[in-house]
């Protein structure tokens, strides 16, 4: 298993031109994967503990204590799951 | 008046929790929460009345076809149709309205005709007229929408003409809430020969609607939206029309008679009466009680007073909006003119983003196109998020959603 597949649910594209990709971390290992992020990324905002705005490479990206992730302004699936491989390792 | 408190017991949902937060739900445009009464409905039934209906001669089957029977008559009742042979049910608004465009449509439908729609249709009243376009050739037209999202009228008399054989509109917009007038685009549209096809799924569970009053020719609307189980809905159309119609699928409980010619080789077919001419297979039957107990429902508070609670909501929400600085309200901006539908932008956040941060806070609302990309595009909108309002909301809710808004904005 993949160190993404360990950590992650799913991964939507969601819909609007934004084209924002939205990660929901596994509900059992969400706290981990949070961790493992918020070592590796640059923080650049957090709110109430809940909600850590991050930069990492040239990804900005938000994670929710509640598990979930938005990443803005990436060409992709595969350049998210490149992120989040560096990340999550 | 509602007693708002009171519907709220019938919501077992109402009481979870959601990331510490106690469950504020404003997606009722996508679907509606269900009450203990239909979701008791359900389990009554297949505790105590499964069987296939319309096919065998014992109790059971008796009891299911009854009540499913019953559940077409209390529907028609509810939206004022003449009776169940014009309430078709199907899995929702879109299985409806594909229902026509592959019926009515895929005959009737000649490539110098014309289909008019408008530019805020759910995609569900776009997509199958511009698949059947490449098939019959016709052409699909949109009428304008002006910049507060309201249909712009001059357009669509414009743009109608003899060769206009169908004009498509929502009853309500599920992006901005702006209602439409119906009766005024069915005269129009009669005026040319054309009939009418109402997109309802906003409607139906917000207000009341006389399908006969507005002298439409079909109107479709989903169970989902209006307390009952997914995969239930209703197409209702005009008998005469009905009855000239081909059926859409073809099997069980929808033909009379199939008798095998032996000189021909062939089987010749003969069709059920309405409604079951359209209702091919075993129907979800228990979907089909279930909107009946979500109608019964509904028609105990009244609509009327439905529709004032959401109105009620919708003017204290959008006065309450001008409290956040970086919000803007999409759609137009006087109450009056829409139903309990706020599309809103905060300024340098994605929709996305801002219905992640609410639903940290328990919050439930939508992000993107809600199906209506053309709507966005004419707008000039990315998306947008989308607060929908229901019977069991109430103005605590929205000042908790205005509180963690103004939180939003500092981030």
């Amino acid at each position: 298993m993949s160190v993404v597949d360990n950590y992650v649910a799913r991964i939507d594209e969601a819909c609007g031109e934004e084209k924002d990709l939205i990660v929901i971390f596994k509900y059992d290992k969400k706290d981990e994967a949070i961790k493992k992020i918020l070592e590796k990324a640059k923080k650049e905002k957090t709110v109430s503990a809940m909600i850590f705005e991050l930069t990492f490479r040239n990804a900005s990206f938000r994670v929710y204590a509640t598990g979930k992730a938005i990443f803005r302004k990436l060409k992709g699936k595969e350049e998210l799951r490149s992120l989040l491989t560096e990340l999550l390792s | 008046m509602l007693d708002v408190d009171k519907i709220r017991e019938d919501f077992p949902i109402l009481k979870r929790k959601i990331n510490g937060h106690p469950l504020i739900y404003f997606d009722n445009a996508a679907t509606s929460q269900k009450p203990k009464q239909v979701i008791n409905a359900a389990v009554d039934f297949y505790e105590q009345h499964n069987a296939n209906i319309h096919r065998a001669v014992y109790t059971l089957s008796r009891e299911a076809s009854e009540l499913y029977e019953k559940a077409h008559e209390e529907v028609a009742s509810f939206i004022n149709a003449k009776g169940m042979e014009e309430t078709i049910f199907v899995r929702g608004t879109t299985e409806a309205i594909n229902l026509v465009a592959y019926t009515w449509g895929l005959r009737k439908l000649r490539k110098e005709d014309e289909v008019l729609a408008t530019l805020m249709e759910h995609h569900s009243n776009i997509v199958p007229w511009e698949n059947l376009s490449k098939i019959r050739g016709f052409r699909v037209k949109y009428a304008r929408i002006q910049e507060d999202g309201t249909l712009d009228y001059p357009s669509l008399e414009d743009m109608i003409s003899k060769k206009t054989k169908l004009v498509c509109v929502s009853h309500v917009s599920n992006v901005t809430g702006v209602v439409n007038d119906i009766k005024k685009i069915a005269k129009l549209a009669h005026e040319f020969d054309a009939l009418v096809l109402v997109d309802g799924a906003q409607s139906v569970p917000h207000m009341p609607v006389d399908v006969k009053g507005l002298d439409v020719d079909f109107f479709a609307f989903s169970g989902h939206k209006m307390l009952a189980p997914t995969g239930i809905g209703v197409l209702y159309g005009k008998r005469e029309l009905l009855e000239a119609m081909e059926p859409f699928h073809g099997g069980g409980e929808m033909i009379r008679e199939v008798s095998y010619d032996h000189s021909r080789d062939r089987c010749s077919i003969s069709w059920n009466e309405l409604p079951w001419k359209f209702e091919a297979g075993t129907p979800n039957s228990c979907g089909g009680i279930g909107l009946m107990e979500a109608v019964r429902y509904l028609k105990n508070i009244g609509m009327g007073n439905v529709a004032n609670h959401e109105k009620a909501l919708t003017d204290y929400a959008m006065g309450r909006l001008k409290e956040c600085e970086k919000i803007t309200v999409l759609g137009p901006k006087n109450p009056k003119e829409k139903c309990g539908i706020i599309p809103f932008n905060i300024e340098g956040m994605s929709s996305h983003d801002v219905a992640l941060l609410l639903d940290s806070y328990g919050i439930m609302l939508r992000s993107g196109f809600h199906c209506a990309q053309p709507l966005h595009q004419l707008l000039g909108l990315k998306s947008s998020a989308r607060a929908s309002f229901y019977i069991y909301n109430t103005k605590a809710e929205i000042d908790r959603l205005i509180m963690v808004l103004q939180e939003i904005e500092q981030v």
